[in-house]
């Protein structure tokens, strides 16, 4: 989350404007003006809660002051507790369904049944309450919720088991899609989407203006009226200097191949997140995965924005025929060529993402070469480094023959590495 | 017209329901934020919850004239800022022969576009640049002066500062990360599909015949509708033509057949529709059967 002093003088100004008696609109004000997207607003509200709860704790203390049990509390049977909850729900008030979170977490952690993991938890206590979506059930009509005021509530209840959590361990559970990441990478500087948004930027500037004033045939450019006329007003109304339309650089289209068999495993979090900020940055891009054989996902990132859901489409969804997890580069070639061979051409660029490990099949490398000379360019990122290129059933030496380049490429560094040599600039990492 | 000042936010709240709009908490005091720190908002959200309605409205609550500018892909500066009028130069200088005419670019040539229309308007407006992530991100360097110090600088002129401060509404479908330093200018806002409770009163505020039971079912079904994982889920838009729908039709409940028939109001791929026939026309037949048996 980047908060700089422009964030934190806004939110002064911003909670200057409201009034701090109202915990509502203090909170939003602060949300409004330090957290600038939905995952921002996730890490606020989560920190918004701990810090507030904690400070609201220690002041507690400090003025010895109690929560007022109630004086039946312990005597509180689940029945009641029951009837209590789904009241709560049922009217959906925000405030009351904290209490009657806490209630729950509070009766059912004494019965010593708490697991610790936040899900099962949450999951248990619903079932022990009985809290079910209305339809056709035993229960009478009040009785019955609605999906989202369930929803509700459980989001309190994991609320306040996270935050019970936070109070046991003393320690923030830890951003999960960004741990995975890191641990699934052989080395791990710290990485994180945004640096490899921040790279695919690059690349698009870089790619979108370079080489594309040799290729193709020079044609006339056409006068522009508007800028010529506009232009010859320094000079009294002549037209002295004839103004052309610029030649709009073309746009790239962009096909990206990337691996996602076992043998990779580690590194395609890390190629699944180069794609997802590709697919931020171009709008011709189309992108497959493949392992045996190809699957065209560009949907998937045209309809998502979240990366978590993406990964889990992709897996899931993702259509990928893996009868035996093998990668089969022979056949994704053969496959490519075959549903995309009309629209390679020279503006095109394949950027392909794997270790080159055709597990002893036919690599067809030929395919491989018709591939790279109808694309105007081709490049191949290895999740391996260059070291053990060709050993075993790595075949890259037959490939990268036909590539402009190959790059060993596991990191954000290394994908900036690989943005900096296409532009013709110095490698960043040898 | 009058500049109708707010100054806290349950009265933000209200002059927007009066404007037609239904603001949550969140919204309103954005809105409020936005009028007392004088900083452009960005709202995103899903498309069809109400974020361009949002600026709309608040141009009917504050009194507010709108200029709205609708982003593109290849919008450029000269249709979004502003342009010389090189005809009119022309002109001049063909009319003013041996004169000087050193004074041709002067503001009588300048042909304002949005966005210096509502700088230099003389009434307070309120500026809408609606779906900015359809631009390019180079588009989004040209709009940072515009919005953190309200001015447009012109090689040929200058500064042109704001007359007047506009309240300046910008929408994301969120179809692409915006530009970190577009963001650190704007005020946040997230809006989501509202709650059914929210959405029924938003049903019933624009369609007030619809009887309240009715409207609440057409919410849920709605809503069921959303929950499927389609390629375009219905809008708050949609929901309101639907209720108008039915009222037209004269429907007393939303069975099967009905649903069916006006099913293309809200959903609108060819794909959407057969999952939507298959998932909810099969459990309203359901639902159907069983209140039947339940009311023997």
């Amino acid at each position: 989350m980047a908060v700089g002093t422009a964030e934190i003088l806004d939110a002064f100004a911003a909670l200057s404007a409201v009034s701090w008696t109202d915990p509502a609109d203090f909170r939003e004000a602060l949300a409004a003006t330090i957290a600038k997207s939905q995952e921002d607003r996730q890490v606020f509200d989560l920190l918004f809660e701990r810090f507030f709860f904690r400070a609201a704790e220690a002041g507690a203390l400090e003025h010895q002051i109690r929560e007022q049990r109630d004086e039946g509390g312990d005597r509180l049977d689940l029945e009641q507790l029951r009837e209590a909850i789904r009241e709560a729900i049922a009217q959906g008030q925000e405030g009351q369904m904290r209490d009657a979170a806490r209630l729950a977490i509070a009766a059912f952690g004494r019965r010593g049944e708490g697991s610790g993991v936040v899900g099962v938890d949450v999951q248990r206590i619903r079932r022990t309450l009985g809290l079910q979506i209305s339809g056709r059930d035993a229960e009478g009509e009040e009785s019955r919720l609605e999906r989202q005021q369930i929803q509700a509530f459980e989001r309190h209840l994991r609320r306040e088991l996270e935050r019970a959590l936070i109070e046991r361990t003393q320690a923030m559970p830890p951003a999960r899609p960004l741990a995975e990441l890191d641990r699934a990478l052989p080395t791990s500087p710290t990485q994180d989407l945004a640096a490899v948004h921040r790279a695919v930027a690059q690349l698009k500037r870089r790619l979108a203006t370079l080489g594309h004033e040799q290729r193709g045939r020079k044609r006339a450019s056409a006068v522009d009226m508007r800028r010529t006329m506009r232009a010859s007003l320094e000079t009294g109304g002549v037209p002295l200097r004839l103004k052309y339309r610029p030649k709009r650089p073309r746009r790239p289209e962009i096909y990206v191949l990337c691996d996602v068999s076992t043998s990779v495993t580690s590194a395609s979090m890390f190629f699944l997140s180069v794609l997802h900020a590709l697919h931020d940055s171009f709008r011709k891009l189309r992108s497959f995965v493949f392992i045996e054989r190809i699957s065209e996902v560009t949907e998937v990132f045209e309809r998502e924005r979240d990366f978590r859901e993406i990964s889990r489409k992709i897996s899931q969804e993702g259509g990928v025929a893996d009868v035996s997890g093998y990668t089969d580069y022979g056949r994704v070639w053969l496959e490519f060529i075959e549903q995309i061979s009309e629209d390679l051409d020279p503006r095109s660029t394949v950027i392909v993402l794997g270790d080159a490990r055709t597990n002893g099949r036919e690599p067809h490398a030929d395919v491989f070469a018709r591939i790279s000379e109808r694309a105007g360019r081709t490049f191949w990122l290895n999740p391996e480094p260059r070291l053990y290129w060709n050993y075993g059933d790595s075949v890259m030496a037959a490939y990268e023959r036909h590539c402009d380049a190959a790059f060993e490429c596991w990191t954000t560094k290394h994908l900036e590495n690989f943005v900096n040599v296409i532009a013709g600039g110095k490698p960043v990492v040898e | 017209m009058t500049d109708h000042e707010q100054t806290s936010v349950p009265e933000v709240k209200a002059a927007l329901e009066g404007a037609g709009y239904l603001a949550d908490e969140s919204a309103a005091l954005v809105s409020y934020l936005a009028q007392e720190l004088g900083k452009p908002v960005l709202v995103e959200g899903p498309a069809g919850v109400g974020k361009t309605e949002l600026a709309k409205a608040l141009s009917r609550a504050t009194g507010r004239s709108l200029i709205r500018l609708q982003c593109y892909e290849g919008l450029d500066e000269s249709k979004a800022l502003y342009e010389w009028n090189y005809r009119k130069q022309l002109l001049r200088i063909q009319a003013s022969e041996d004169e000087s005419w050193e004074d041709i670019f002067a503001e009588d040539f300048l042909l304002t576009r949005p966005l210096l229309e509502a700088i230099s308007s003389s009434e307070p407006v309120v500026l809408l640049i609606d779906e900015i992530d359809k631009t390019d991100q180079e588009f989004e360097a040209m709009l940072l002066e515009v919005l953190s110090d309200f001015q447009i600088s012109i090689p040929e002129l200058g500064v042109i500062e704001a007359r007047t401060h506009p309240i300046v509404v910008l929408t994301s479908n969120n179809s692409r990360e915006l530009t970190e330093a577009l963001k650190r200018r704007c005020l946040y806002l997230w809006l989501d599909y509202p709650d059914v409770d929210r959405e029924i009163e938003i049903v019933r505020l624009h369609a007030p015949e619809l009887d309240d039971r009715l409207a609440r079912r057409l919410v849920e079904v709605i809503n069921m509708v959303r929950q499927l994982d389609l390629k375009k889920p219905p809008s708050i838009a949609e929901s309101i033509d639907w209720a108008r729908a039915l009222l037209l039709l004269g429907a007393h409940d939303i069975d099967r057949a009905m649903f069916e028939r006006t099913m293309s109001i809200i959903v609108k791929h060819r794909t959407d529709i057969d999952l939507v026939a298959e998932r909810v026309g099969v459990r309203l037949a359901e639902e159907g059967k069983y209140r039947l048996a339940e009311g023997a």
